[in-house]
């Protein structure tokens, strides 16, 4: 099942409301994504746990309904 | 319990571990590939582990580390990240450095 791109933003920005949020449909089929996510929670966090952030906000879609999204963090 | 052990086993035994799908030299997946061909480009030696091969491995992997996809790269049993961590980790010449620092290249 594919996941839009406005359901990814709405469950990234309930876990992290401040995110600036970049989503690009690379192949057009609502199923390979590349995300650059930036927020002040980032700051001090290592990429692991950036990324972790991420996926936890997705909660349990990433590697199921949603199959590829690259994440690229960044702080604020 | 013993998938965490056998995990631990694989992640001590070998400095460099990556978990993927496939093999080093036939990837089955786009991501694993990546990160397949920067350890090659690096010229470092590394264990493959193909997580298609074992179900339990592919589940117990993602519980293990708290990461929800693969491939995951170790290095002297630290969890490195990532396709995504990795490739930008090897853009910033910090892939290199740390394969350095821990005296594999």
């Amino acid at each position: 099942m594919p996941l839009p791109i406005n359901e990814i933003t709405k469950l990234i920005k309930e876990s992290i409301p401040d995110a600036s949020i970049e989503i690009k449909d690379l192949k057009g089929d609502s199923n390979h994504y590349a995300a650059t996510i930036k927020s002040k929670l980032f700051n001090n966090l290592s990429k692991i746990d950036q990324h972790k952030m991420v996926y936890k906000s997705l909660k349990g879609k990433m590697g199921n309904e949603l199959h590829a999204l690259s994440i690229t963090t960044e702080s604020k | 319990m013993e998938i965490n052990e056998q995990i631990k086993k694989l992640i001590g035994e070998n400095d460099i571990c990556l978990f993927l799908k496939g093999t080093p030299d036939a990837p089955q997946c786009g991501f694993s590939m990546a990160v397949s061909n920067v350890l090659k480009h690096l010229n470092v030696k590394f264990k493959g582990i193909n997580i298609l091969e074992d179900e339990h491995l592919r589940k117990g992997i993602k519980e293990f580390s708290d990461w929800p996809t693969i491939p995951q790269l170790y290095v002297k049993g630290e969890f490195v990240g990532g396709c995504d961590i990795v490739k930008e980790m090897f853009e910033k010449g910090e892939l290199k450095k740390l394969f350095e620092e821990k005296k594999l290249i």
